[in-house]
């Protein structure tokens, strides 16, 4: 267990020092998974060395959200004085990209497909 | 009363009502009964109640959301499960990619303005859909307000991992990867997690979604809003 935290913080904290030495806008947390993802493909390390504590920490990140949604209750003021324009445009927007997003994807590999075969 | 303020009270709070909403939906089955959104309600409820003020929960919950950074390294695993079927799928990954960042911008910043909303809210929702570091790096170079950004970043998610499944149902967009990489990309590490528990080829074109748009976003954001006059 001692060598699964160790090696999943050390990779975040590569990543924290990365963005310390060249202050490049990518969070360190997405390098820190490139770099687990290329550990894992150079065979520098084994699965079996962070498959526990990566299956508990993926499965369960939702719950991680819960402290920093709490905070908006220190936006009530904000939020309910241009509540409509907030509300409809999230959730427009939001709807829309699942669309787009999935559409442009489809399509996309159906043309790739074709011009393979 | 004071002991309410406890840190080990606040965080026993947090785990057990998180544990009961999430028996809660299993035994209803109801996907509007989002875990998560269930927790933030009860606990702002609470904190309301008691007059225990956010600062005095934070320092509690920040042994909590530590774990986010963690737990978006930990996708690592996933993506180097399925790295070969990702490198046949480089053109549509990057297209959609690029597609719905761009769109999901656009779309939030027009619909918002159009309503009505000050310019200080518009610019906090422009990265409302990437996960919530970016996104608050992203309004802070905008110039929005970063705290605000965060929370709608997270009930975004919970929308996206509420209705997504939905959305994609309607919209007829079928395939496991298709559907995984909307939902992360709309809806970040939340989206990202309810797309895990459908399986291991949603979750991980969802992180992808999740990676990619969070990259896309940093970069593209201040060009889109400038061209949109702001």
């Amino acid at each position: 267990m001692f060598r699964q935290f160790a090696i999943i913080i050390g990779c975040l904290a590569v990543g924290e020092l990365i963005v310390w030495l060249t202050n490049i806008p990518i969070p360190s947390s997405i390098l820190g998974m490139l770099l687990l993802t290329a550990l894992l493909q150079t065979k520098a390390i084994k699965l079996e060395w962070v498959e526990t504590l990566s299956t508990f920490l993926t499965k369960n990140m939702g719950f991680f959200f819960v402290p920093p949604g709490v905070a908006l209750m220190l936006y009530f003021d904000i939020i309910k004085a241009e509540f409509v324009p907030i509300v409809v445009s999230v959730v427009a927007s939001t709807i829309l990209v699942i669309v787009v997003t999935g559409w442009s994807h489809h399509i996309t590999r159906i043309f790739q497909d074709k011009i393979k075969k | 009363m004071e002991y309410l303020q406890n840190q080990y009270f606040l965080l026993t709070l947090t785990f057990g009502v998180f544990f009961l909403a999430r028996r809660l939906q299993k035994l209803t089955g109801w996907a509007l009964l989002n875990p998560i959104l269930l927790s933030i309600a009860f606990l702002i409820i609470f904190l309301k109640v008691t007059g225990i003020k956010y600062e005095t929960y934070q320092s509690a919950g920040s042994m909590i959301d530590f774990w986010l950074k963690p737990a978006v390294v930990a996708l690592g695993v996933p993506l180097y499960r399925q790295l070969r079927s990702i490198r046949q799928q480089i053109v549509p990954i990057l297209v959609s990619q690029f597609v719905g960042c761009t769109v999901g911008i656009i779309s939030v910043v027009l619909i918002a303005k159009w309503l009505g909303a000050s310019k200080e809210v518009v610019l906090s929702l422009a990265s409302k859909s990437v996960t919530t570091p970016i996104a608050m790096e992203v309004t802070r170079t905008l110039g929005g307000i970063p705290s605000l950004t965060a929370a709608i970043v997270v009930c975004v998610g919970i929308l996206g991992a509420v209705v997504g499944f939905k959305v994609l149902y309607v919209g007829h967009i079928k395939h496991a990867d298709s559907q995984g990489i909307s939902i992360g990309t709309a809806a970040h590490a939340v989206g990202t997690s309810a797309a895990m528990q459908k399986g291991e080829m949603h979750g991980v074109y969802a992180s992808l979604g999740l990676i990619l748009n969070g990259i896309l976003t940093a970069i593209l954001a201040p060009y889109i809003l400038q061209m949109l006059g702001f």
